[in-house]
């Protein structure tokens, strides 16, 4: 993919974090390039930076403690580590905007839901009052909710509604690159699959392109094009939806499909992965996953496996594949 | 799901104002904050009417040396002073001052302490810790003592005696604004108004502030009565309003060479003193129990 086409171009970013107890290496040293009107699905369970690589395209990691190291970060076109803080503020909300995970908590209760809409098109596209408020209502007819209810406050909206609203401010200036952290996490299923129909429309509207962090493989094979598996703060696994769902190379991907329910055979025992996350305060010096893998040899220990061509799109980080004859149980199934 | 949304429209009016009418809901159970507020309200009601109903130079400052120091009467209900001028016409006049030295003096401490507070609660770090240690060393000096040098430096006016009580507030409003500021800060919707581009005095100013401002509102309320009590104590010690202007703290001064004979001319302006206090206590304290959400039942 030549880089004109790409909206979000990042290589080797890391983000630690200082604290008294010790280094938190949440994001070590990954690469990702997404495409325009493209959505990647950022998936990993709790704790493995997906948030964190989220915020560092924002800029918005606190510092102190986090440190974030990053060789490039391009969005749009636009080299982010080279802004200065006011540069900054124009991007966030215009070029890219954030849908947060809790939409009980991310609205400001004092404010009515019309106000709030406003203040984003206030702030970027120099509309006076009157205006502004005119576009928010016309965005929150586009979520679907009453034009006549931006009068009201956050808390008389439910929590489907409210998150309507943050996906309204979302919008509301025609981002290039949406980033959704766990968009739906907090809300029920029904409801659930309403938001991710409304995100999905809007963004072949709006001709944006995404980035959806969430642990739900459900989402993912609903919504995104490409997906990136994170573990331990780095990608372990990346490629298309095909490459990923269909042709699983990682044992941590592996262990993630294994996690869901199947709904072919009904009695099928679950297989959760052994073992909890690694201390992100203390990474093992070889791959992150050795320790809860079931095909772990004594190589993974000695080094931190690199990303590897597995054809095509696909890429995979895993010392097992040093034998062209591995194969995962997974695959082994379907072949 | 848009059809159940279009009938709960119509209602809006009324469920518009719910968190300050869950307020004034709470309020007006408290008979006591219900006692003070009434009794706030016709003192400011009184000082405001009172140009129109006294004359302030032939019945509050003229004297009358014919009349001097009568008992409470029908023609003088307060009594007169050792110039014959009527306590009650003064008092009635005096609330004037009072009450505006009370209100401009918070005012003052509200101006100093609110942005230095959210200042230092919001960037933390070194900011806050020099905003705070020079707070803590104009906490360290006894309130009344400060404002007695203030106003020593500065000269003596009503003015300077307003400025003077509300400096010497005004780290106890830094506190209180820090400290809400703090727990304010750290919310969810504080991040998102930094994920869409606003910038940090928008966010201290429209996000942050407004969701802090109970607790200055309440200390705010309760700080009027200690501020009217230290400027009728300056002007007690002669350091505050000058004579003839009927200052409460004033008039009590005046009486004290009296007090063996004619106490009442040290009784009305006390108990003047004292229920406009009491009155703004019991409003300010039933305030902070309404507005508090942890004492909702």
């Amino acid at each position: 993919m030549s880089d004109e086409n790409l909206i979000l171009d990042i290589e080797h970013l890391s983000v630690r974090y200082e604290t008294e107890d010790g280094i938190v290496h949440a994001v070590n040293d990954i690469s990702l390039k997404i495409g325009k009107r493209c959505t990647l699905g950022l998936v990993g369970e709790t704790g493995a930076g997906k948030t964190t690589t989220a915020l560092s395209i924002l800029r918005l990691v606190p510092n102190p403690p986090g440190v974030v190291e990053c060789k490039k970060m391009v969005v749009d076109g636009k080299d982010i580590g080279a802004l200065t803080p006011r540069q900054m503020e124009k991007i966030r909300g215009k070029e890219v905007s954030m849908i947060f995970q809790d939409p009980m908590t991310v609205l400001n209760p004092v404010f009515t839901v019309g106000q709030q809409i406003a203040e984003t098109i206030e702030i970027h596209e120099h509309l006076s009052k009157e205006e502004a408020y005119e576009k928010a209502i016309s965005m929150l007819e586009l979520v679907g909710i009453p034009g006549a209810r931006a009068g009201e406050y956050p808390h008389q909206f439910s929590g489907g509604m409210k998150q309507r609203v943050v996906i309204a401010i979302a919008l509301a200036c025609n981002p290039r690159l949406l980033i959704a952290d766990e968009p739906t996490t907090a809300l029920d299923v029904t409801i659930q699959a309403q938001v991710l129909e409304l995100m999905k429309n809007l963004k072949q509207q709006y001709d944006m392109s995404m980035v959806l962090i969430t642990h739900d493989l459900g989402i993912v094979a609903e919504v995104c094009d490409e997906v990136a598996v994170m573990y331990a703060g780095r990608i372990v696994e990346q490629g298309t939806l095909e490459d990923i769902f269909r042709n699983t190379m990682h044992p941590y991907t592996e262990g993630l499909f294994n996690s869901l329910p199947n709904i072919h055979n009904r009695q099928a025992e679950l297989r959760p992965i052994p073992g909890m996350m690694t201390d992100p305060t203390n990474l093992p010096p070889g791959c992150a996953f050795a320790p809860r893998c079931t095909y772990a040899t004594e190589a993974c220990n000695r080094k931190v496996p690199d990303l590897r061509n597995a054809g095509g799109t696909h890429l995979v980080a895993c010392t097992a594949y040093d034998d062209p004859q591995f194969c995962i149980d997974r695959r082994k199934e379907h072949v | 799901m848009i059809d159940k949304t279009q009938n709960t429209a119509p209602n809006k009016k009324n469920k518009r104002r719910s968190i300050s009418a869950e307020v004034w809901r709470r309020l007006r159970k408290n008979k006591g904050a219900m006692i003070g507020l009434v009794i706030a309200v016709l003192l400011i009601l009184m000082a405001l009417t009172a140009p129109l109903l006294l004359d302030y130079k032939k019945d509050v400052i003229n004297q009358n040396i014919s009349e001097r120091l009568q008992s409470p009467s029908l023609a003088h209900p307060f009594g007169t002073d050792d110039t014959g001028r009527d306590i009650m016409n003064r008092i009635i006049y005096g609330s004037r001052y009072s009450l505006s030295v009370g209100f401009i003096a918070v005012t003052v401490s509200l101006l100093i302490g609110v942005p230095l507070g959210s200042i230092a609660g919001f960037y933390g770090g070194k900011i806050d810790n020099f905003i705070m240690r020079l707070a803590d060393v104009f906490l360290s000096i006894p309130t009344f003592l400060l404002a007695l040098v203030v106003v020593a430096a500065i000269g003596q006016s009503t003015f300077n005696l307003m400025l003077a009580v509300g400096v010497t507030s005004a780290p106890s409003f830094i506190r209180v604004t820090r400290a809400s500021v703090l727990t304010a800060r750290n919310q969810d919707y504080v991040e998102a108004a930094r994920a869409i581009g606003v910038g940090d005095l928008k966010i201290i100013f429209r996000h942050v502030l407004p969701n802090s401002l109970s607790p200055i509102i309440v200390q705010a309320t309760m700080r009027v009565g200690s501020a009217i009590i230290t400027a009728s104590t300056l002007s007690f010690l002669g350091m505050g309003v000058s004579p003839p202007t009927p200052e409460w703290g004033a008039m009590l001064s005046g009486g004290r060479k009296f007090i063996r004979d004619y106490s009442y001319m040290t009784l009305f302006p006390g108990m003047a003193i004292m229920i406009t206090v009491l009155a703004l206590n019991m409003f300010g304290d039933g305030l902070r129990d309404a507005i508090d959400p942890r004492l909702k039942r």
